[in-house]
């Protein structure tokens, strides 16, 4: 076993999964606290990738787009939800599926419209392109090394909101007992839109940061939007906490697995089929887990009380 | 039974459809012949997946999984028949009984699992199981992986059908939408049908009443399951071709638009729906505007993504509620 | 505790977040009783029926339904041992007629219902059933007509209906009057006086007229607890009940 090549996997897997929490945690409130299914999370994502690189275009830095970026998404999001997830609320499930199934197919063809069929590219400045010696003798991308960084403050200021503030409170208790905060006299259009505003922005985060390592293309935030279900599914809809464990939990078992799964195959297998099953089989780990977590727990790990309703 | 206007749309729809191979002759452009078979395959697909949906309320979003393991078990059989000589594997007989038996042991697998949950729940953990099945045909080198698989040789169904000449495919699907269509008919109708229209509507009731739904709901997700994967069978016939594609979830989303466009509550409405689906693709895509330079049917999606939210908004039923209404039987 | 006992209930417990909504109640109803329970609002009435049909689990306690311990069975199948509920809040098939409401009733109790092919509308075994149940209970007009477009007094008579079509050998009635005209609900109070010579009745109820007048026995709970059982007489004097309960309300 390689420790170094772990170590470096490790890291790898935390990146993955702070993206992922970036996008579960907003998706779970939504799903939380409106009951509402939506599918056009990983548009928002994707959105924040293409915003990100022309803002960059424009001002010639990274940082500057990234800052550019954030207000734009979170806009996009409250423009969205007063237009076209407004009205869908009080309505089941499947039509939530449809409607927003309808913006996917939207979002995707408006970017192929307007930034062409061609991904973009969303250049680095110097000192994210370098690398960082984390331990002597292994080097580790400095931008990696940074999405991390945002991903455990962002989680740590998310925490603060909800467990500290008024606006948090409000999220508990939405996310918990739906009735309630109406009977709070709060005016519930704007948490939702709020809510909702912050998820976007939360969803353009991860799209800005994903875009250098991966590419912006079209059709990003689907395969994306999949694994975050999985996380927020797995965590107990609603739940932030959940959606952070089950997010990093997902992160690692995808980066390890990946990388580490032909070894192990090879004891059992001959190479060459080890290496076309491992992609396959790791790729289905993930489903496995979840299916085992809901075969065990269907509310998830950490259902919030009431949800099960 | 008195005969609506309902029942007589329906008829001319369904001769319409039967005499599609002579029109498309008449008209010299074969090309319509192969369109409408997929859209009746999808249909058959849809109405399948409407027993869990419409009747059921199971909003199973990984239906298309069973379309692909049924074309897979045609596409597999070709394979080796083609590359390796083996006879046997070409027998359609074999094939449609491995797609049939195939498809059913998943979905009773899957819904055995799922059925566990309820509401959004169900809605992720199908589209999950549908994600892995779709991923171990990415896997799997020898079949193709992404690519996918070409299909040499057609299922040979021993001279009883020969399903290399069109129009013969044709009819055969044709004839299997109607089985299927008589079939729904008659299930929804029945106790069983009962059972799983009476949880749709108010499951606590049910247990109440002394009914455990589990049991029935699976089997249900089973029959739908199967009947899916015979449509496998037929696409992968009809192709010559099967992918991992077929089994995204984003083709699952199809079907269920298909089902939303058409009406739930109907018999018909996922024929309507599937109908009304690949036509508005062909309609939108071919819009011959030209603004700034780009043709708009090229981003036909623009308009659909937009039409499909205000179908959900505002045309709760679908097509069935521009309809005749037909009067409530019983 | 008498042989003739149909139900016995001993120590039943039920916490929701350690607050405990059922605390060590016991009572028992005899064959062919009807015994009411009353309460304040919060008492734990309609938390007793649930837990008597299975649609909560109990945290403690025993519950014997003739003769048998129910632990182990589910809601379904004490269904089928003859426990039948109506529901406080109205719990029908809303797009389904009146007719075939009852006749799902009627269907659950006629074997597995794993028959693909015959039509529930042809199917004698099922609909002459019913159509007795639509007489008794004067719905016969209303047979084709959608739930949904019924009124809320038959509604609620539908509500029993649907309890019968299963064939008890007793009945969980949770405030069958909830929201009745006066008209309505003196109907009711006559049609509930001729099921008592065939049914065990457990009765929950807020109409004090009806309750007294129609009950063999009456148990009173409060905060989850049996307070006082008797018959309407005694009940009617004693102190306890009067300061808890009645006291309140006249």
């Amino acid at each position: 076993m390689n420790w170094l090549l772990l170590l470096e996997q490790i890291l790898n897997g935390f990146q993955l999964g702070l993206l992922l929490f970036l996008l579960a945690a907003g998706l779970t409130l939504v799903f939380g606290i409106m009951d509402m299914v939506n599918l056009a999370h990983g548009s928002l994502y994707m959105m924040g990738a293409y915003f990100c690189a022309t803002f960059t275009g424009w001002t010639d830095s990274f940082i500057l787009g990234a800052i550019l970026t954030l207000p734009a998404v979170f806009i996009l999001g409250v423009v969205v939800e007063m237009i076209a997830l407004r009205t869908l609320y009080s309505r089941d499930h499947l039509d939530q599926v449809m409607a927003t199934f309808g913006l996917i197919l939207f979002f995707n063809e408006a970017t192929r419209l307007i930034w062409g069929p061609i991904g973009l590219v969303i250049p680095l400045p110097d000192f994210l392109n370098e690398t960082v010696e984390i331990i002597p003798g292994a080097p580790y991308p400095a931008f990696r090394l940074a999405i991390i960084l945002v991903g455990f403050i962002v989680a740590g200021l998310l925490y603060f909101i909800v467990a500290r503030t008024k606006l948090g409170m409000l999220i508990r208790a939405g996310a918990s007992n739906r009735e309630m905060i109406g009977a709070l006299g709060i005016n519930i259009r704007l948490l939702f839109t709020l809510v909702f505003g912050l998820g976007a922005a939360l969803a353009g985060l991860a799209g800005l940061m994903a875009g250098p390592i991966l590419s912006v293309e079209i059709g990003m935030g689907e395969s994306i939007l999949i694994l975050t279900l999985v996380v927020i599914v797995i965590g107990g809809i609603g739940s932030i906490k959940g959606a952070f464990i089950a997010a990093i939990l997902i992160g690692l078992i995808d980066t390890v697995g990946r990388s580490f799964l032909p070894e192990i195959l090879n004891l059992v297998l001959p190479e060459a089929s080890a290496a076309t099953a491992a992609p396959a089989i790791s790729s289905m780990m993930i489903y496995l887990l979840m299916t085992l977590v809901l075969a065990i727990k269907p509310q998830g790990l950490f259902p919030p009380r009431g949800v099960g309703r | 039974m008195t005969i609506s206007s309902r029942h007589i749309l329906n008829t001319a729809l369904l001769v319409f459809l039967g005499l599609i191979p002579f029109i498309t002759d008449w008209m010299g452009d074969s090309f319509y012949t192969g369109l409408v078979a997929r859209i009746l395959i999808l249909a058959i697909a849809a109405l399948s997946l409407n027993l869990l949906i419409g009747y059921g309320g199971m909003v199973s979003f990984g239906h298309a999984a069973y379309i692909g393991v049924g074309a897979y078990c045609v596409g597999i059989g070709a394979f080796h028949a083609f590359e390796d000589g083996i006879d046997w594997m070409l027998n359609g007989y074999v094939q449609l009984s491995a797609a049939l038996l195939g498809s059913a042991l998943i979905a009773l697998i899957i819904g055995a699992i799922s059925l566990r949950t309820r509401g959004v729940y169900f809605i992720m953990i199908t589209m999950a199981f549908s994600q892995m099945l779709y991923f171990s045909a990415v896997g799997v080198e020898t079949y193709g992986a992404d690519d996918g698989l070409t299909i040499y040789l057609r299922s040979d169904m021993l001279g009883l059908i020969d399903l290399n000449d069109e129009k013969s495919l044709y009819y055969l699907i044709f004839a299997s939408l109607l089985v299927v269509l008589y079939l729904m008919h008659r299930l929804v109708e029945s106790p069983f049908g009962n059972v799983i229209r009476g949880t749709r509507s108010n499951e606590a009731r049910m247990r109440a009443i002394g009914f455990s739904p589990y049991k029935y709901r699976l089997t249900a997700f089973v029959i739908a399951g199967t009947i899916a994967g015979y449509a496998g069978f037929l696409m992968a016939n009809l192709n010559d071709f099967v992918s991992p594609d077929m089994m995204h979830w984003t083709r699952s989303g199809d079907l269920i638009i298909m089902i939303v466009l058409g009406g739930m509550a109907s018999l018909f409405g996922p024929l309507y729906g599937a109908l009304a689906f690949l036509m508005l693709e062909e309609l939108l895509s071919s819009i011959p505007l030209t603004i700034g330079g780009l043709h708009v049917g090229e981003y036909w999606q623009l308009i659909f993504g937009p039409l499909l939210i205000l179908i959900v908004l505002f045309a709760r039923n679908g097509i069935d509620s521009f309809l005749p209404q037909p009067r409530k039987s019983s | 505790m008498t042989a003739n006992d149909i139900l016995i209930v001993e120590n039943l417990v039920k916490r929701y977040d350690g607050l405990l909504a059922t605390d060590e109640l016991s009572l028992t109803v005899r064959e062919g009783e009807l015994h009411a329970i009353i309460g304040p609002n919060g008492a734990g009435k309609t938390t007793l029926i649930k837990q008597l049909t299975g649609e909560i689990p109990s945290d403690g306690g025993k519950i014997i339904f003739n003769g048998r311990n129910l632990r182990r069975h589910s809601e379904p199948k004490r269904s089928h041992l003859g426990l039948a509920r109506s529901f406080q809040i109205t719990s029908l098939f809303q797009n389904f007629t009146v007719l075939e409401n009852i006749r799902l009733a009627v269907q659950a109790h006629s074997g597995h219902s794993f028959q693909f092919w015959k039509k529930v509308d042809e199917n004698k075994k099922l609909n002459e059933p019913a159509h007795k149940i639509l007489q008794e209970l004067e719905l016969e007009e209303q047979a084709n007509t959608p739930v949904y477009s019924l009124s809320h007094g038959a509604q609620r008579q539908l509500e029993i209906a649907i309890a019968l079509a299963t064939k008890p050998k007793m009945l969980l009635l949770d405030e069958p009057m909830a929201g009745m005209s006066g008209e309505d609900s003196e109907r009711l109070i006559e049609r509930l006086a001729a099921l008592k010579s065939r049914y065990s009745i457990l009765l929950i109820e807020h109409d004090m007229d009806a309750v007294f007048s129609l009950a063999d026995r009456i148990s009173v709970l409060v905060y989850g607890r049996a307070i006082a059982t008797g018959t309407p007489d005694e009940i009617r004097d004693n102190e306890e009940v009067r300061q808890a309960y009645l006291g309140e309300e006249s």
